[in-house]
């Protein structure tokens, strides 16, 4: 795999992964003074950046900024490798009231990610080659940083028959997923994971047996008991799980679970990464920070698939995250139209935007307490390509510049100054947070700089 | 008290005795030929249904107008609503008319929270969804205090499908309020998981039912077959009907209504002196004239209306 995000065309033969943005010119910046940390590297001092013509060049004490430098004052900022998302919903096409390539990656940019990997559960959905393709012009128009996109498993995303994943895989599918959807039949995700051998991309997997959630609208527990809702157990996702991971291993597939809930779910996911199965997951800021008491408001914006679980699911998730049975963060940013989550909590729809916050509620909810430590957290906030052959970013001299700076003092009320994202069904609206991101510079070139954050004067 | 009256969590175990004991002297006024009293004239009260309904829409009704308020039905069918308005909309729409109280009934948990977010009048939840029906709640404990004497102390059974009824969640959570020791028993698979959190017992047979002083039955839905939730109503019957047999001199039987004669509730014990099915039905109104009382009067009445609190007991118009 080629050191992504953003190679263009490289290596002929097997088609490597390709991520989309608007060609820009490479950027030449001086970062002054700021943290570095970078955990992969082990790198955590506090020195001079360069990046020149899109590269990390240099990095060291007192440096010279190099001609026609950008010169970035950032002493008393952090500088991590910049985020990857696997899980965004760009709603496009389709929805594009609800987002679209610019405002989706945008938001995204403004979060610290410099890269991030779209769902097919558009309207019409990616199930097939000229749809991917389509999109990936779009990106090339419209993609403030490196987007991907995932194909189809099933046609239609129906769990019925599987899609020319083949080709779309040739085009450039990134991976293949029914999100929004499990894939029902287990003769059908075997056959999938078959299929595998020639398309050559990893499955990423919604998992939830819905005869199990059934018409659920929020975890199942006191909460939903006292809420007379529906609920949606944990055995709904975790034996969608142990059958996937079952039968990942006997057909020697790689599947990658989306959104990890439930605590049992991570328990299997342990046994079947010590069983040498290859299976990655992700899990999400909100499941990370909250937790089905968040619900008892009937805020439409704690309503999302999976839905937010009880307090041991919780921290068997930062658990997970600490131990690494959880790759990586994913924010499932999944966008919806203000006047569809003002409808009562049964019938509003499922999801929560959550680039622009994941880092900062993440800092503020677990790194401030001292739960999990910030080399961890920008570790799996850094992972999300790797389960899809994504290099992490980094901050090693040679490498594409991907780096994003951030105040971890400056405190925030997410939406105060509204959002870059088309929509504001954000799961912390209205929360106070610590550390913000300043600036993120993606393969390459400023993605983002916050309004308020002056650039130095060109050295 | 708030200003609205959205689940019975809002309620003290005060505000609840001070709603039943106005319900009392309304139940006087109920007993004179002029069932009127001029307390709410000139003001609005409006009923919202995305539900059918019949007795909680006409004892609300009943009740605003024998308080002399002005009153509007807006059901569902052949209103905005059926033409795709939203909740929102028709909630702004009718609060332009400046309503002193709007009383509202939908499918979903949670509305009539969103409604109190987006209207100044006082907001009345008449069932939300599974979630909660607290007007239902306060006749049942105006109802059986009534017949009992007391509260305190008393084994309430509420027995049936507990997991598709807001009647139950609200029951639980008054009955436990005023001191009753309360279980729930029904099918296993009409229990919600983790149900004990609102303070109950749960029981899946009625071989303890003798420990109750009272038996509240509940609505056994025909559409809940599908679900398969149980497998028929015969055997549904055979394990939780409230029959002769089952039901011991002395235990008193409550039930919301529609029944289900024959599912829920043999003939023999719906007619028997131990059910109080209609005076629950007769509460409706003097418990609902309280709470539009408390939530529209209590506080800072208007001072051309002499309101009951200051003569201690209603005026007839």
């Amino acid at each position: 795999m080629t050191p992504t995000p953003a190679p263009q065309n490289g290596a002929g033969g097997r088609p490597e992964v390709e991520l989309d943005r608007v060609p820009t010119p490479p950027a030449t910046v001086f970062v002054q003074g700021a943290r570095l940390l970078d955990p992969r590297a082990n790198l955590d001092r506090e020195a001079d950046l360069v990046v020149r013509r899109g590269r990390i060049a240099e990095i060291g004490d007192r440096l010279e900024p190099p001609e026609g430098a950008e010169l970035v004052e950032a002493q008393g900022l952090h500088a991590f490798p910049a985020f990857v998302d696997p899980h965004v919903h760009l709603r496009t096409p389709g929805r594009e009231d609800e987002e679209d390539i610019d405002s989706g990656t945008r938001a995204a940019a403004a979060g610290g990610f410099c890269a991030i990997l779209a769902q097919p559960n558009t309207e019409p959905p990616v199930d097939s080659a000229p749809v991917l393709r389509s999109l990936r012009e779009r990106a090339r128009a419209e993609a403030r940083i490196p987007t991907g996109f995932l194909g189809a498993i099933t046609v239609g995303r129906r769990g019925e028959q599987l899609t020319e994943m083949a080709e779309m895989a040739a085009v450039g599918a990134v991976g293949f997923t029914d999100d929004g959807s499990h894939v029902p039949s287990a003769g059908v995700m075997r056959q999938a994971l078959q299929y595998q051998r020639l398309a050559g991309r990893p499955l990423a997997l919604h998992e939830e047996d819905t005869s199990l959630s059934y018409a659920g609208v929020m975890h199942e527990g006191a909460v939903s008991a006292l809420l007379g809702l529906t609920g949606i157990p944990s055995v709904s996702e975790s034996t969608m799980v142990a059958r996937d991971c079952a039968l990942a291993a006997y057909e020697e597939g790689s599947i990658h679970v989306q959104h990890v809930s439930a605590r049992e779910t991570v328990e299997i996911i342990e046994g079947a990464k010590a069983a040498g199965t290859r299976v990655t997951c992700e899990a999400t800021p909100h499941h990370l920070l909250l937790t089905d008491e968040a619900v008892r408001s009937l805020d439409t914006n704690t309503k999302m698939n999976p839905p937010l679980r009880a307090e041991p699911d919780r921290q068997a998730l930062i658990d997970g995250l600490r131990s690494g049975a959880i790759d990586c963060v994913a924010t499932d940013h999944a966008p919806h139209a203000r006047e569809e989550k003002e409808e009562p909590f049964e019938l509003a729809p499922m999801g929560v935007t959550g680039l622009e916050t994941a880092f900062a509620a993440l800092h503020t909810g677990l790194v401030l307490p001292g739960v999990i430590d910030l080399a961890l957290l920008v570790l799996r906030m850094t992972a999300g390509g790797e389960p899809f052959g994504i290099v992490a970013p980094s901050l090693t001299p040679g490498s594409p510049a991907n780096l994003c700076l951030a105040d971890l003092d400056a405190e925030w009320d997410v939406g105060e100054a509204g959002y870059e994202s088309r929509s504001d069904n954000c799961a912390f609206g209205g929360r106070r947070l610590t550390g913000r991101v300043r600036m993120t510079i993606a393969d390459g070139a400023v993605a983002y700089r916050e309004r308020s954050f002056a650039l130095g004067a060109v050295a | 008290m708030r200003r609205h009256l959205l689940s019975v969590d809002d309620l003290s175990r005060d505000d609840i005795e001070r709603i039943l004991g106005r319900a009392e002297s309304f139940a006087e006024v109920s007993e004179r030929e002029i069932k009127k009293v001029p307390t709410l004239r000139g003001r609005t009260v409006i009923n919202l249904f995305y539900e059918a309904s019949t007795r909680t829409s006409s004892s609300f009704e009943l009740a605003a107008k024998r308080l002399s308020a002005d009153l509007v039905n807006v059901k569902s069918s052949g209103s905005a609503v059926d033409k795709g308005e939203s909740l929102k909309d028709t909630v702004q729409t009718l609060s332009a008319y400046d309503p002193a109280a709007i009383v509202i009934r939908a499918p979903q948990a949670g509305a009539a929270a969103l409604v109190a977010r987006w209207t100044r009048a006082s907001v009345i939840n008449a069932g939300d969804g599974k979630h909660e029906h607290p007007t239902q709640a306060l006749l049942d404990l105006y109802t059986l205090k009534r017949r009992a004497g007391s509260l305190e102390g008393l084994k309430l059974w509420i027995v049936g499908d507990v997991l598709h009824s807001r009647v139950a969640r609200s029951n639980i959570l008054a009955f436990t309020r005023m001191g009753c020791e309360v279980t729930v028993c029904g099918p296993p698979t009409l229990i919600p998981r983790e149900i004990e959190a609102l303070g109950c017992r749960v029981r899946y047979t009625l071989d303890e039912l003798g420990d109750a002083d009272a038996v509240y039955a509940l609505r056994m839905q025909r559409e809940r077959m599908t679900g398969s939730f149980v497998p028929s109503l015969r055997e549904y019957a055979a394990q939780y009907q409230i029959d002769g047999r089952r039901l011991g001199p002395g235990q008193l039987l409550m039930h919301p209504g529609p029944v289900n004669r024959g599912v829920e509730l043999a003939a023999e014990v719906i007619d028997s002196p131990q059910a109080l099915i209609t005076e629950q039905v007769e509460s409706g109104v003097v418990v609902r004239m309280a709470v539009l009382y408390e939530l529209l009067a209590g506080g800072g009445a208007p001072s051309a209306v002499r309101v009951p609190a200051e003569t201690g007991e209603p005026q007839p118009a």
